[in-house]
């Protein structure tokens, strides 16, 4: 037996105006350290990190889920209506769960969506925010398959987003932490996933606002596995062109979701970066 | 190759249960080449080459050769690695009915990967 140092709580609070009641896990002390899950996913994604000793020594690691996903619920109503991520509602969701928490100046680290609204709080955010770190960031995404089919009747919902989300890993991803990614996935609520979607492709275009960035206020590191057709590294490339001081490592044998689908690979790329930032 | 597909599928009985519901017939188009893969119960019954007149099949998977080649490699390389990384370079298409094809998706996908280790 072996009980692990991550405590997970619920927070009651106002994300939109609306009253929820969120889940979030953490572990450790010292600089607070916000992750970001994916579209359609939740806040187990990032277990490697909480339990990392080295990293929770001097930072509070802190996961939350969003509404509608893990153990977050929708608010009430929301059987009369679409979920619908956007821009705006993202950046305010983050924002008022630090206020909530009362987290100073803490450094956040966003996947996929995540690592898109990195980039969107180092625009508007950054003097509150000690660090950026965004892993598979892109400014935009153009639509490839139609996420439609992830929330129809006919189609098992968590079938075709598990389906989705396990190509988007490396073939070299050791096959336990794979296949638990895809799981995190087929949990997901019917629309959820899809509704992510509609940030990640279409309202979260934040191609016109990147080259504002300024890192000499916030530091942004962005970190990318090569296997990633969703968010390539000539994604973040495109990124890392337009935002002066920006700091892109590709990771090698990675794919999508780093954190989950190979935690001992992605902290030997996370670990030396944090040291930086705790240095500052 | 895509010959050896039936055996690599049916002896594997962690590809089998992905699809064990499926009853159908899809074409996948190697370069100018077609293939009908019919599948019951998870398990691939025949696949026949063509070309073909008049036949029917539920949806249709068609990449150059060369694509194929590429993912078909024991470890693929990035971008060549999985059916959507192809369809994200625009170097696959799908025909038919994607109802279909997205209700088995992770049985198609491991499906035509099962050839990397032919």
């Amino acid at each position: 037996m072996k009980l692990e140092s991550i405590v997970g709580r619920y927070v009651r609070m106002e994300v939109g105006g609306k009253p929820h009641r969120l889940y979030f896990e953490e572990a450790g002390q010292g600089i607070a350290l916000l992750c970001l899950h994916t579209a359609g996913s939740d806040s187990r994604q990032y277990r490697a990190v909480l339990n990392d000793s080295s990293i929770t020594k001097s930072y509070r690691v802190i996961a939350f889920d969003m509404p509608w996903h893990g153990k977050s619920s929708p608010p009430a109503g929301w059987q009369n209506e679409d979920y619908r991520l956007t821009t705006a509602g993202y950046t305010a969701m983050i924002m008022e769960f630090v206020r909530s928490l009362g987290l100073e100046r803490p450094v956040v680290m966003g996947c996929s969506i995540g690592g898109r609204i990195v980039l969107e709080l180092a625009f508007r955010h950054a003097r509150e925010l000690r660090a950026l770190i965004g892993l598979q960031s892109g400014a935009y995404v153009e639509r490839y398959y139609d996420p439609a089919w992830l929330d129809h009747p006919e189609v098992h919902g968590g079938r075709a987003c598990g389906a989705v989300a396990y190509g988007l890993m490396s073939p070299l991803a050791p096959e336990a932490d794979k296949w638990e990614t895809v799981w995190h996935y087929m949990q997901g609520g019917p629309g959820v996933f899809t509704g992510d979607l509609y940030f990640y492709q279409v309202d979260g275009d934040i191609r016109g606002r990147i080259s504002e960035i300024d890192t000499s206020i916030c530091p942004l590191y962005l970190l990318t596995g090569e296997y990633d057709y969703s968010a390539s590294p000539r994604d973040t490339e495109a990124v890392v062109a337009r935002v002066n001081g920006a700091k892109f490592t590709v990771m090698k044998g990675l794919g999508h979701f780093p954190m989950s689908e190979n935690p001992e690979a992605f902290l030997g790329y996370l670990r030396p970066l944090l040291e930086e930032i705790r240095r500052g | 190759m895509i010959d050896t597909l039936a055996r690599l599928v049916n002896d594997d009985p962690a590809i089998v249960r992905w699809g064990r519901r499926m009853n159908e017939i899809f074409m996948v188009e190697v370069g100018e080449q077609q293939y009908l893969i019919r599948v019951s119960d998870g398990r691939i019954d025949s696949i026949e080459k063509g070309p073909f007149v008049q036949r029917a099949w539920r949806f249709a998977i068609r990449a150059k050769r060369e694509c194929w080649e590429k993912f078909w490699q024991k470890t693929p390389a990035p971008g060549w690695h999985d059916l959507f990384a192809l369809l994200r370079r625009g170097d696959v298409r799908f025909e038919g009915d994607q109802r279909v094809l997205m209700a088995y998706l992770q049985y198609i996908k491991l499906v035509l990967a099962a050839l990397r280790k032919a």
